[in-house]
């Protein structure tokens, strides 16, 4: 097992390419819902605050 | 020809729901794929008989290089409908695509030095290949920057659109730079003529990946182009009553 982490040798750049990878995937997803969520609280605020003023 | 379709797919409320009811159709494949493609990459395949295991980095540089131009183009395209036919719809796909873009073109610059380590005995060469995959970083970072630093949306949208669609010639030159240049970068592995020069059990893992990548752009495209509209359209009638339910 610890013959297929070292990787041929190479783990110290097979690896944190892979890292990197799982990084951008992971943040993308986080990224873009947080956009969402706070679009969308954003939209119910004016929505509650224009029925509270008419 | 009727054109009705297309106006009611462009028309923000239509769209809002259909970018919602296909995210988990991209999604879900999407994760399939990766983690499919994944175990065929880093399991199954053999070691290469030059690059012994550190081959195995295509399988993340390929589809993130892939998705940098993918993206671009599909920003630029966006960009140009939204400037012709004067549809906002587009306009926000464009602006939902550049951070996207911009991510996966970093990733395929790092893994790319990373791999180029090893391999080259160097981090970075200013060859064709790596420079103007550079110089796509900096396209979107461009395109990123002019829309931030216009307030009115109208012509931050037009703006923006138009160096998108100029940065479009650099595309093939990054497609075709292997070949019209001296480079340490290897040629195209996929698109040469006649068959792929890799081996079944290695090529498939990378074609999982490169479509899973690609749908994976898909799910957080339409996540994205959802709060592009939210924010567009914030003070519209029909989104209160579709975010409140």
């Amino acid at each position: 097992m610890s013959g297929y982490f070292s990787m041929g040798g190479y783990a110290a750049f097979v690896w944190p390419c892979f890292l990197l990878t799982a990084i951008v995937l992971v943040w993308n997803v986080i990224a873009a819902r947080r956009l969402h969520d706070a679009a969308r609280i954003k939209v119910l605020r004016r929505a509650s605050a224009a029925k509270g003023s008419s | 020809m009727n054109w009705t379709w297309f106006h009611k797919l462009a028309s923000p409320p239509h769209a809002y729901r259909i970018a919602g009811g296909l995210l988990p159709w991209f999604g879900w494949p999407a994760l399939l794929l990766i983690v499919a493609g994944l175990y065929g990459g880093l399991v199954l395949a053999p070691a290469d008989y030059q690059q012994g295991d550190a081959f195995r980095i295509v399988y993340v540089h390929a589809p993130s290089a892939w998705l940098s131009m993918l993206i671009y183009g599909t920003m630029a395209t966006a960009a140009a409908v939204g400037l012709i036919w004067r549809i906002k719809l587009a306009h926000a796909v464009a602006a939902a695509s550049a951070p996207i873009g911009a991510s996966f073109t970093v990733l395929a610059l790092a893994t790319g030095a990373i791999w180029g380590k090893p391999m080259w005995g160097t981090w970075w060469v200013w060859d064709a290949r790596l420079t103007s995959e550079l110089l796509l970083l900096f396209l979107y970072a461009g395109v990123i920057a002019l829309r931030a630093s216009i307030d009115d949306r109208d012509r931050s949208d037009r703006a923006s659109a138009v160096l998108a669609i100029v940065g479009v010639v650099n595309l093939p030159i990054i497609h075709y730079s292997v070949y019209w240049w001296n480079t340490l970068h290897q040629e195209s592995t996929l698109t040469k003529i006649g068959k792929p020069s890799m081996a079944g059990e290695m090529l498939w893992p990378l074609l999982v990946m490169l479509l899973g990548f690609t749908l994976y752009f898909g799910a957080v495209l339409m996540v994205r182009l959802r709060s592009e509209i939210l924010r567009r359209e914030r003070d519209a009638s029909w989104l209160r009553a579709e975010v409140g339910s």
